[in-house]
């Protein structure tokens, strides 16, 4: 796409390089601080170079932490993409359905992330909870997400998906309403079974959009905090501590700012790695298709 | 693909299956907690409303809704306010480093909150903003500034250049173009925005949590009340839950021939 | 001081300054003869921006596998980093 080269249109991004410079530059800079010292009390720090990045380094909870993390990512990504897609493909296309499938689909995306903690306690807890009653007195299986790692696992999945993969069928369902309806034509004159259509055509076509929701979804699901924090606090054991609760547990808990400040920044840097790669696809992508 | 009627069905599900949460906090908001632990029941045989009472008639609880409501509202005013004209920069021209500070804006789109908490809590001491609305609603910029210049700018890709070029050669200046014809134009994008700057600074916990202690304290830290020595106050906690629900569904009410006609231009 | 609470040490603002004075330079440089983005051994289009990017977050995580893997001096794998910015900046 050929723009107008003008340096001046600097100026129109101003006030946003500003705010944000504010709110990221400023912070960041404190926490490469935070790194390289030992901090006792205000005003009160040894410098330590490079000793707390050894230190988190090889920590082995958080190597644990942090496949953990990408197992939870992998896993969020498997389900709730296919599932987001066929869910925007069963969606109605025109009518009062329209609105209505949109208004229920967003409800879960509004909820604050630790009344969504918050709701899922209450509903999978076996002597109050309806989820948990059901089955472990209909069904007869013992399940219990405070005592079995597997049951935590299973309890803050099924969250999860509960709670974002409407956010995938609604980026799906844009991309699905934005092909023009000849492709429809002429994929029903040459007699495409749905199947085709939907691998030739929608797939294709949705590209672009599906790349924003992995990218959105991979990004929030790596950074996944308050709800599980609420539903399971990391526990039972550490098996459900993600790489934001731990490092919150070393900042906040133990007060050891120059290792959360290490671990941090590991963890910024491997965000930015993943974000450089995502970035790079979603531009190439948006190329090929042309959306 | 599956037939009319089958997907239908599927979809009936999936919606059943998702409003069955929230169903059961409902269900325990209208219940005493010694009613709620006591028996198991599909539905409140004894409705009450105390707990909605107790939260309405309490200033410690009612006010940490209205202090969500009040630095939500201001962070997506701000969001929109500075990301109209960048998006449109970056949609339009092209000028030294504009990918890389496009990369650089998304790349705090995905800061991990808990890295920033502490340093923020310095910072906004040290400028005299902690426990101020203000102070949350900068913060959330963090994430939503970024998120709004970048569904922006893809509306904005989706007008043709030829409109701005016309309208220049009429006599428009820039700024005149762009609030009476451009921002009427892409006035479907501005509600689809408006919507997730609403939604992600809504449902945000740790800055918030992080940046007040009494005066602006949101409604999801004050939840952490219903935790006391004697146990969870479950009744309470899913009545304030409950109560959660509202803004969002009020904004998603009205915005929701917006978001139909936003999703139609498959920009998002 | 106002800026206490950043607990500034020296090595660390050496670093921010010479970043920031790298990015200003590759800002006069782009505006005064702005580069063609082309196609070198990475396997993408860049322009010199993108490559200093990609050069220095590669030359972070060099440093950070030597921190982690062994017990020598940062010092020794520090000329190797640096060489590589400039590979990359100029075949990259």
């Amino acid at each position: 796409m050929n723009k107008w080269e003008n340096n001046r249109a600097w100026l129109l991004t101003v006030p946003v390089l500003v705010i944000v410079a504010f709110s990221s530059i400023i912070p960041l800079m404190t926490v490469v601080n935070y790194s390289v010292q030992d901090i006792f009390g205000p005003g009160q720090s040894l410098f330590v170079g490079t000793e707390m990045y050894k230190n988190v380094l090889r920590d082995a909870r958080l190597h644990e932490a942090l496949w953990r993390q990408f197992l939870f990512s992998g896993l969020v990504l498997l389900i709730e993409i296919p599932l987001g897609i066929a869910l925007a493909l069963a969606m109605p296309k025109k009518g009062w359905g329209v609105s209505f499938s949109l208004v229920v689909m967003a409800l879960p995306l509004l909820i604050p992330w630790n009344t969504i903690g918050s709701i899922w306690i209450i509903f999978v807890r076996p002597d109050i909870g309806l989820f948990g009653a059901f089955v472990n007195n209909v069904l007869g299986i013992g399940f219990d997400h405070t005592a079995r790692p597997l049951d935590a696992w299973i309890t803050t999945l099924l969250m999860e998906i509960w709670h974002w993969t409407p956010l995938v069928a609604l980026l799906a369902y844009a991309g699905l309403r934005a092909i023009p309806e000849v492709y429809y034509q002429a994929a029903k004159i040459d007699g495409a079974s749905p199947w085709a259509t939907f691998r030739y055509i929608q797939l294709p076509k949705m590209r672009g959009v599906l790349t924003i929701a992995v990218l959105l979804r991979f990004m929030d699901s790596f950074l996944i905090y308050a709800e599980p924090f609420v539903l399971t606090g990391g526990g039972p054991g550490n098996s459900t501590t993600f790489l934001s609760i731990y490092l919150v547990k070393l900042a906040l808990g133990q007060f050891d700012l120059g290792t959360a400040g290490a671990f941090s920044l590991i963890y910024f840097l491997i965000i930015e790695i993943l974000c450089f790669v995502f970035y790079q696809v979603l531009k190439n992508v948006g190329k090929g298709t042309g959306t | 693909m599956m037939k009319g009627r089958k997907k239908l069905i599927a979809l009936g599900i999936y919606f059943t299956l998702l409003f069955l949460p929230i169903y059961w906090m409902l269900n325990m908001s209208l219940r005493t907690n010694a009613d709620i632990l006591g028996a198991l029941t599909l539905y409140p045989a004894d409705p009450t409303f105390a707990n909605y009472i107790n939260i309405f008639t309490d200033p410690a609880w009612y006010m940490g809704y209205v202090n969500s409501i009040i630095y939500v509202t201001v962070n997506t005013l701000i969001s929109l306010a500075v990301a109209l004209p960048a998006a449109y920069a970056f949609s339009r021209y092209s000028f030294v480093g504009d990918s890389q500070v496009f990369f650089w804006l998304l790349t705090n789109r995905m800061a991990p909150a808990a890295v920033f908490a502490l340093p923020f809590f310095q910072l906004y001491s040290t400028i005299g903003l902690l426990d101020t609305h203000i102070a949350v609603a900068l913060a959330h910029c963090l994430f939503n500034v970024p998120l709004a210049v970048w569904i922006l700018e893809g509306f904005m890709s989706g007008i043709p250049r030829e409109i701005d070029e016309t309208a220049f050669i009429d006599g428009y200046s820039l700024p005149r173009f762009f609030i009476t014809i451009f921002i009427p134009l892409i006035r479907a994008g501005v509600g689809v925005t408006a919507f997730f700057c609403f939604m992600f600074s809504w449902v945000e916990l740790l800055f918030a949590r992080t940046l007040t202690i009494t005066n602006a304290k949101p409604i999801q830290a004050v939840m952490t009340r219903t935790i006391s020595a004697t146990g969870m106050d479950w009744g309470l906690l899913a009545a304030a839950g409950m109560l959660t629900l509202v803004p969002g569904a009020l904004v998603i009410w009205f915005v929701r021939n917006h978001m139909a006609r936003g999703f139609a231009l498959g920009r998002v | 001081m106002i800026l206490d609470w950043m607990y500034w040490t020296k090595p660390t603002a050496i670093f921010f300054t010479a970043l920031f004075l790298v990015l200003a330079a590759m800002t006069v440089w782009q505006t005064l003869a702005p580069s063609v983005p082309r196609r070198g051994f990475l396997p993408l289009v860049t322009t010199p921006g993108t490559r200093l990017f990609i050069g220095i977050i590669t030359a972070i995580f060099i440093h950070l596998a030597w921190l982690g893997l062994t017990d020598l001096s940062l010092w020794i794998v520090f000329p190797f980093a640096v060489g590589w910015i400039v590979l990359v900046m100029i075949w990259g």
